[in-house]
């Protein structure tokens, strides 16, 4: 088809041009290529990946974009993000940069409030602030602090102490919650992503789908469910071709159901491990995009009634306590199965999470750390309280 | 979930009734629940504590007026100072379209606050409003497929999009759409750009000076109605790196609280000048203070109680509720149809939470489990009527209504107890076709006595011409026949309520009817102005 060629010379073009700039010095074309592109390129890993690769005949059918031939750059890209990069600073360090700031802050007042001071209600208001301050809200706020002033109210106390022990009340709240994805038991394990306008949904599974597929090597195929924003079929288009997984698409404004149905038909043809499913941003009050989104459900378990496996709400940080709102009405809509909070590489604190967790007590799978393909991590409950009080 | 800032007081001032000026005690324990209502309403610390300080100084020594509740006195102050916040300086929330063509408006904000929705939304309101020849271009070469987003919606709306050149940099693109806007004759180049954090120095340093290259005449900061206490760092931030001048607020159509608004006008000082309030590109209104005041002390946004009101309404039975009302006419059928709504509208209990001043009575229901079972006990006995009974009320005589009873398995008594509620319902349909709003208002004013702590604040700050023009501005309002408030009035029995609320039927009513007199579509630029005087703020 025309349009294929078409579709598959842009890719070439795209490819080349990416080619030359990583092949090339930015500045001087005539520079040598960069000697690391070819060091990196471990024999294991390319193994790995070429075993792995999807056929793209498998999939040629004009609603599916095939897996793009690795190239020499692909790999070097692929060997790098399969690196070791703990010594690089992993998720907790650039969450930490992130909140340093706010946390530094938070540290700060915490000091004028306490060294010369005995624990007193002044003291405990101002300490309740902070917290709120944090998007934990009032009642919250009002709750953990009640829990830090036992025994020690009335009493000196120092200031290292008042941070490790907000952080571990914070913590033993969010441990229950941190909880990873298990995609394992069921194949094809059929995820639907949900949320608010502008949350991160589509950026969330253009990171799980490198995840899982370029570092667990998990067979991953993802559906554009949303068929009703500008363009969204084409943003969720890049991150597929980033991730090097194969993307179930209709036309804009086509039933979204129809595209699960038939991603998920697909994706069983196929032998997939893992179906994502990204879905339009719907505000949580609007009954006729939730009754949409009921419907995606209804029509996915048509084809298998234990689908979909998770139902994952994502959550920006930068939301206030309009949170508790968008969990409670998914929650009645769709049987949510867990969280993922985005932005939190932001200046906002996403001490929502804490009240939440107390609230619904949904497991909260996976943090977004910034826009990048990598930036995702698991939610570390103990290290995400700490670095929210800058202890 | 949250309650509403008059239930918080209602326990503090219950018993300060008649005792004169409000003293300095009364209003730092009242000054405490304001804080915590603004706080779960999203407001920023430092700026609740400004306002505190604000509603302190008018309520102390303010005389307790006798026709009013200490709460409903300290609400009016609170609601009255916080409009005045939102609202700002006369003629501040316009557009500056006066500077030299072409001029630059920039669009900044977070990543998916909605600011390439909004850059359409604002070029096509300039384009059918004000006559302006519009070039749209989008700076965003961070977020996959985002100049495709804005090339899409320029020809969703017949706005001309900068072409779109791969690999050039936000400022190579900047310096082309001005040159283009140039050459092309054009008024105002909307310049949309990445999201980015307002932590993010690089980022905004780019902005910087995407800024000094365009020379803007607006700069609009983009934020999410949900935004919680980070909107202060995000308005400040922004505005000390490059400079607002006006933020435009989106999702208003969600049902966040929107503090974000008080936070970042507290904050910044820049008036919030836009809401946007929905996905397409025609859901944008210039920004309603006492809508947004309402919103953030949990009053009820009567507006998105009609949004609800309107998805959830068949649109035939709405067109021949509509004809019922213009006769001044009901029976038994309209009250079924009315219940069925309440019904699939969420029950009573919903629809009294989302209105002003019931949010208690909301609580009563809730606990006495009336609403659900009265309605169906209502349906069945309206159910047990002939066709020829509902239609004609007046045909029921003592025999019909023990037939009636037997029928729907209940007593007489209770089938009067309907059938005055009918005649309660079709007087007021009659006097809404006599009387105007305005007389509507007083008449539920009247009707609620003191029971409805906000009514009279309620009736003040949304006077009819305000509330019609809020009305009127929502989409396709013709259909809205059919009167969504007085569902609230079907169920008889209701603790305090006597036969239903007819009043509220009767502010449904004269709206939803379309009475004479009634500001359409965008009401003039002097309605749109918050009642209350200008006060001085720091
Ligand atoms: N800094 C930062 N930005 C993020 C993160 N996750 C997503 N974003 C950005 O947020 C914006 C919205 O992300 P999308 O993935 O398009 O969100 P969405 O929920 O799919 O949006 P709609 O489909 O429009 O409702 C984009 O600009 C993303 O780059 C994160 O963890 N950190
Ligand atoms: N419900 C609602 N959604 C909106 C509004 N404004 C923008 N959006 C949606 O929010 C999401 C992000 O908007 P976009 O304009 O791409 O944001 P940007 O990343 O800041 O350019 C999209 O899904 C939009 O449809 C609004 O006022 N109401
Ligand atoms: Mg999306
Ligand atoms: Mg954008």
């Amino acid at each position: 088809m025309v349009f294929w060629r078409k579709k598959k010379n842009e890719g070439m073009q795209d490819q080349e041009r990416a080619d030359d700039e990583l092949l090339h010095h930015k500045t001087d074309p005539e520079l040598s290529p960069l000697i690391e592109a070819e060091n990196d390129l471990a024999p294991d890993n390319v193994m790995a990946k070429s075993m792995n690769a999807i056929e793209p005949r498998d999939l040629t059918d004009a609603h599916t974009t095939p897996v793009p031939d690795h190239t020499p750059v692909d790999d070097f890209k692929e060997s790098e993000d399969l690196k070791d990069h703990t010594n690089e600073g992993g998720w907790f360090s650039r969450l930490s940069k992130g909140l340093s700031k706010s946390s530094n802050k938070l540290g700060q007042s915490i000091t004028d409030v306490f060294t010369k001071r005995k624990l007193d209600q002044e003291a405990l208001d101002e300490l309740e602030e902070i917290l709120i301050m944090a998007d934990m809200g009032p009642k919250t706020a009002a709750k953990i602090v009640a829990a830090f002033s036992e025994n020690r109210f009335d009493k000196e106390i120092e200031e290292s102490e008042i941070k490790s022990v907000l952080a571990s009340s914070m913590s033993d709240i969010l441990k229950p919650v941190a909880i990873p994805l298990d995609i394992n038991g069921k194949k094809p394990f059929v995820m639907l992503v949900c949320g608010v306008n502008g949350a991160g949904k589509t950026t969330t599974i253009g990171k799980l789908a490198h995840e899982y597929h370029m570092k667990q090597h998990k067979k991953v195929m993802i559906a554009a469910a949303d068929t009703f924003r500008a363009a969204a079929v084409d943003q969720l288009e890049v991150w597929a071709k980033r991730a090097h997984v194969p993307l179930i698409k209709k036309d804009i404004g086509s039933d979204p159901a129809a595209v699960a149905f038939e991603a998920l038909e697909k994706a069983k043809a196929d032998d997939v491990d893992l179906l994502m499913i990204d879905t339009a941003g719907r505000l949580q009050n609007k009954a006729n995009l939730m009754e949409e989104l009921a419907k995606i459900i209804r029509v996915i378990k048509k084809q298998d009634d234990t689908a979909p496996h998770a139902i994952v709400l994502v959550l920006d940080s930068t939301t206030g306590q309009n949170a508790h709102s968008q969990v409670q009405n998914f929650k009645d809509v769709v049987n949510l199965t867990g969280l993922v909070v985005t932005k939190l590489d932001g200046s906002a604190k996403g001490g929502v999470v804490v009240s939440l967790a107390q609230e619904f007590g949904l497991p909260i799978h996976a943090v977004g750390v910034g826009e990048k393909i990598e930036d995702l991590s698991p939610f570390k409950a103990e290290e995400f309280a700490k670095a929210l009080v800058g202890a | 979930m949250f309650d509403s800032l008059s239930d918080k007081l209602g326990g503090i001032f219950d018993k300060l009734r008649g005792k004169g000026a409000l003293t300095e005690d009364d209003v730092n324990a009242a000054a405490r629940e304001i804080r915590v209502a603004l706080l779960e309403a999203d407001v920023a610390l430092p700026v609740v504590k400004e306002f505190i300080e604000i509603v302190k100084s008018r309520a102390i020594g303010a005389d307790v007026i006798k026709s009013v509740s200490p709460t409903q006195q300290v609400v009016k102050i609170v609601h009255d100072a916080m409009v005045e916040m939102l609202g700002g300086h006369d003629g501040e929330q316009e557009l500056n379209l006066k500077a030299a063509t072409p001029a630059a408006f920039l669009m900044v904000g977070l990543q998916g606050s909605g600011k390439t929705t909004s850059t359409a939304k604002i070029s096509k309101f300039l384009t059918d409003k004000h006559k302006k020849k519009m070039l749209m271009a989008s700076l965003d070469t961070q977020r996959p497929a985002a100049q495709e987003q804005l090339k899409v919606l320029g020809e969703q709306t017949g706005i001309d999009t900068l072409e779109i050149i791969k690999g050039q940099s936000p400022i190579e693109i900047t310096k082309r759409a001005m040159n283009e806007a140039r050459l092309g004759g054009y008024d105002i180049v909307m310049l949309d750009t990445a999201g980015r954090l307002s932590i993010d120095k690089e980022l905004m340093a780019e902005v910087a000076e995407i800024s000094k290259l365009a020379n803007p005449t607006e700069t609009l900061l983009v934020v999410d109605a949900m935004t919680g206490q980070d909107a202060v760092n995000v308005a400040r931030e922004f505005d000390e790196k490059v400079g607002i001048t006006g933020i435009m607020m989106t999702r208003i159509d969600g049902d966040a609280r929107g503090g974000a608004a008080m936070s970042m006008r507290g904050i910044t000082g820049k008036p919030i000048k836009l809401m946007g309030t929905g996905e397409q590109w025609d859901k944008i209104e210039p920004f309603h203070p006492d809508r947004i005041a309402g919103r953030i002390l949990g009053m009820g946004d009567v507006v998105s109680l009609v949004e609800k009101a309107q998805e959830s309404l068949q649109n035939e039975d709405a067109a021949a509720m509509a004809e019922k009302f213009k006769k001044g006419q009901f029976d038994f059928n309209d009250m079924l149809m009315q219940m069925r709504q309440m019904t699939k509208m969420g029950g009573a209990g919903a629809l009294m939470k989302m209105l002003p001043g019931l949010g208690k009575m909301a609580k009563q229901i809730e606990e006495a489990n009336l609403d659900d079972t009265i309605l169906k006990r209502h349906e069945a006995i309206i159910l047990s009527m002939t066709k020829a009974e509902r239609e004609k009320p007046a045909l029921l005589n003592a025999s019909r209504k023990k037939r009636i009873a037997a029928g729907a398995g209940t007593t007489v008594q209770e089938i009067n107890k309907i059938c005055k509620q009918q005649q309660q319902m079709a007087a007021v349909m009659k006097k809404i076709k006599k009387m105007g709003m305005g007389g509507m208002m007083k008449q539920m004013k009247s009707l609620m006595g003191g029971k409805g702590e906000e009514l009279e604040l309620m009736a003040q700050s949304m006077d009819p011409d305000n509330l019609g023009r809020d009305m009127a501005a929502l989409k396709g309002n013709d259909i809205l026949g059919a009167n969504p408030f007085d569902g609230a009035g079907a169920p008889s029995g209701l603790p305090g309520l006597g036969g239903g609320m007819p009043g509220l039927a009767g502010l449904g009513g004269g709206q939803m009817g379309g009475m004479p007199g009634m500001p359409t579509r965008g009401g003039t630029k002097k309605n749109r102005k918050p009642k209350v005087k200008k006060g001085k703020r720091k």
